[in-house]
């Protein structure tokens, strides 16, 4: 088989000048470069073809290369416009040939909002309270124990808008990193609680009564599979809710880092897929990246047409059947409120759960009355206020149940 | 195996329309001796790609369709319960009775298995690998990069043949990158309107030349509308043959005939509520 983690043999070139391996040797650095994963039996592979004949016939060779060398739609996508530049002399187009069922590079909503950040300079984060690389310090172990706890207490109860200086807004984020730690840590122990099997694993069975004749007296029970939840977070990051952005920012990075399986978007007037960006250890530089995706948020919000982008484009890749959607927003729709319930809807019929964080619950006299709000609720399966560290925390039993 | 062009023949003699892209990839499976992997939206035919593939050898199309919770057990192997205890009652007493249960006898092979012990090498289909969990896609990598398995109380069995692989994916997760690596890589996309003709010419019976492409065109039309479920290609040989079927020759002849075949491609009460008569209408006039 020609996958093993040999080296490439070179002595089965010899047709193949040396000029020509060494040109195939930059070109899989080239390939490496642009983000293929390209191992050492893709090479082999690849010299193979070229003493094959391929070599003699580029449009043969580029084929033939695409399928060996992508491994994913983006990939796919890119191929050609490499292998041009690298192998022809022509130049790399600069976007990709197609656009949706990928998110990411090739997304048009994420491609506009890099866009703009950049016509803006891309310098700085959506709200000023976002911290740098310097002023968010990375949670500390802890195993899953809220240790910080004693430092955040005095801080569970205060609303994030209140939060005034830096140290209590990098206290905040710190605590919602540890709080995120400790959630997946009881969640899976309390998967762990419930992986008692039900069903007879019948081999294991036979064996064990094999003494008795074959009659069944000690049944082996087979083990009950983990099956994690995964926890997909849309963030409001408009104008209205940028008190309240940063904190959430600091949650999902925690959330993203300690669940197995979890997604995060941003969407203001458009929508981000934000989970590779999250998904950097360093929570200062994930969050610096993320204020320049969530630029040009303050704008309005347009959840309904977020939603149904959401819908079209993502759904079907990061949502399965033990999926949590929590969505994190106000409810102040600038766009087409019946669109959003329509797309409420759609988005019900595809998940587990609908979990709606809304910060301003909390506050005194608040009643559902934004026509976003109002078209959303029927199809929420959980409407919470999110505006403390408190509140988060009262989450998890709920989450606990999915 | 022969170049594309002799692959692309094949395999539209078997009935599958291919690009050269694919039949590319299709030639560099034999020469590589990598599994395909086909990824691509539901319903633009991929599983078919494994069929023709199946006609194009003569060989056996083995199928296993994954789906969570997919277990060794269904795909690989499978003791004969039933049998066994009725050979351990029979031999009770017997010291040797536990080799004896637990030999080739009692086994059942599953897909996997099979397909490895073949005399002749089959097509082994991988259906929507996506929808199986981490634990089972990790073990398939073993079995594809070795081709042998491991049965504890049975040793190590290697494969007659090494059968030629076809995964699908729809994408509904990401797959691992050792997975993929292990492939080769085609996207398949919506055929384009001329490649979507010439599967109805050769997939429909009574299809004219001037009809497949009215369709072909129709179709593309309703693909680019707002949709839940965007029709595949096994819906428009369905509505292709339902039209026949009722004796329509020219799309512009029969409006309301086209209108109410439509239920062929759209399959959601949305997306039917989506295209009324007029939007019918609309589409049915960009087609020449």
């Amino acid at each position: 088989m020609s996958c093993c983690g040999s080296s490439p043999e070179y002595d089965d070139l010899d047709e193949v000048s040396k000029l020509v391996s060494a040109k195939l040797a930059g070109f899989l650095r080239t390939l490496r470069d642009a983000g293929f994963r390209v191992g050492l039996a893709e090479g082999q592979d690849a010299a193979t073809l070229m003493s094959a004949g391929y070599v003699a016939k580029p449009g043969l060779l580029r084929a033939a290369f695409k399928h060996l060398f992508s491994a994913r739609k983006s990939d796919w996508d890119r191929f050609d416009g490499l292998f041009d530049a690298f192998w022809l002399g022509k130049r790399v187009r600069s976007r990709s040939r197609t656009s949706g069922s990928t998110p990411g590079a090739g997304n048009p909503s994420l491609k506009s909002l890099q866009d703009r950040s950049a016509e803006q300079g891309g310098s700085h984060s959506v709200t000023d309270q976002l911290p740098s690389s310097d002023d968010a310090p990375e949670g500390r172990s802890g195993e899953g124990r809220m240790e910080g706890a004693s430092r955040a207490d005095n801080l569970a109860d205060v609303d994030f808008r209140k939060l005034g200086d830096p140290a209590q807004v990098a206290q905040a984020h710190e605590a919602a990193a540890q709080l995120a730690k400790a959630m997946r840590t009881r969640l899976t122990r309390r998967d762990l609680a419930r992986r008692r099997g039900y069903r007879l694993d019948l081999r294991r069975t036979i064996h064990r009564n094999i003494s008795h004749g074959g009659v069944p007296i000690s049944l082996v029970k087979r083990r009950r599979k983990d099956k994690p939840l995964r926890l997909v977070v849309l963030l409001d990051a408009s104008g209205s809710m940028s008190m309240y952005t940063s904190v959430f920012l600091r949650f999902i990075h925690g959330v993203l880092d300690q669940f197995r399986e979890a997604e995060a978007l941003l969407f203001h007037t458009r929508l981000a897929y934000v989970s590779d960006a999250m998904k950097e250890k360093d929570a200062g530089r994930a969050l610096d990246r993320l204020s320049i995706m969530a630029q040009g948020a303050g704008g309005g919000t347009k959840i309904g047409e977020s939603l149904q982008t959401f819908n079209r484009w993502h759904a079907a890749r990061v949502i399965h059947s033990r999926s949590c959607v929590m969505i994190v927003s106000d409810g102040y729709e600038t766009g087409d409120a019946a669109l959003l319930g329509r797309e409420m809807a759609a988005l019900h019929r595809r998940c587990r759960r609908i979990v709606w964080l809304n910060p301003m619950m909390a506050w005194q006299g608040y009643t559902p009355e934004a026509r976003g709000i109002k078209a959303a609720l029927p199809h929420v399966d959980l409407y919470a206020p999110a505006n403390s560290l408190q509140s988060l925390r009262a989450l998890e039993p709920y989450l606990a149940r999915l | 195996m022969k170049g594309r062009d002799e692959i692309a023949q094949a395999l539209a003699a078997s009935g599958y329309i291919a690009d050269a892209d694919l039949a590319t990839a299709i030639s560099l499976m034999q020469l590589l001796r990598r599994p395909l992997l086909l990824e691509g939206e539901a319903g633009v035919g991929k599983t078919e790609v494994a069929k023709a593939l199946a006609k194009v050898h003569a060989a056996e199309l083995i199928r296993l369709q994954c789906y969570e919770g997919l277990d060794q057990s269904s795909a690989l192997y499978e003791w004969n319960y039933q049998r066994q205890l009725l050979a351990i009652q029979a031999h009770r007493g017997s010291d040797s009775i536990e080799d004896q249960v637990f030999s080739e006898k009692y086994l059942l092979e599953r897909p996997l298995l099979a397909a490895i012990r073949r005399p002749q090498a089959p097509v082994l289909l991988i259906d929507e690998i996506d929808r199986a969990d981490d634990e089972f896609e990790a073990f398939l990598l073993e079995l594809l990069s070795d081709f042998q398995v491991s049965i504890p109380e049975l040793g190590t069995i290697p494969a007659v043949t090494i059968p030629h692989v076809v995964l699908t994916s729809n994408g509904t997760r990401e797959l691992s990158d050792a997975l993929r690596r292990r492939c080769l890589y085609h996207y398949v996309d919506y055929p384009d309107v001329d490649r979507e003709t010439r599967i109805i010419l050769a997939r429909v019976t009574g299809a004219s030349p001037s009809l497949s492409l009215q369709i072909a065109r129709m179709v593309e039309g309703v693909r680019k509308e707002e949709l839940r479920k965007v029709p595949g290609v096994a819906e428009t040989l369905d509505w292709a043959a339902a039209l026949i079927g009722l004796d329509v020759r020219d799309l512009h002849d029969a409006p309301e005939t086209v209108h109410e075949t439509l239920i062929c491609l759209l399959k959601t009460h949305e997306d039917r509520a989506r295209v009324t008569p007029e939007v019918t209408q609309r589409l049915l006039g960009k087609v020449a």
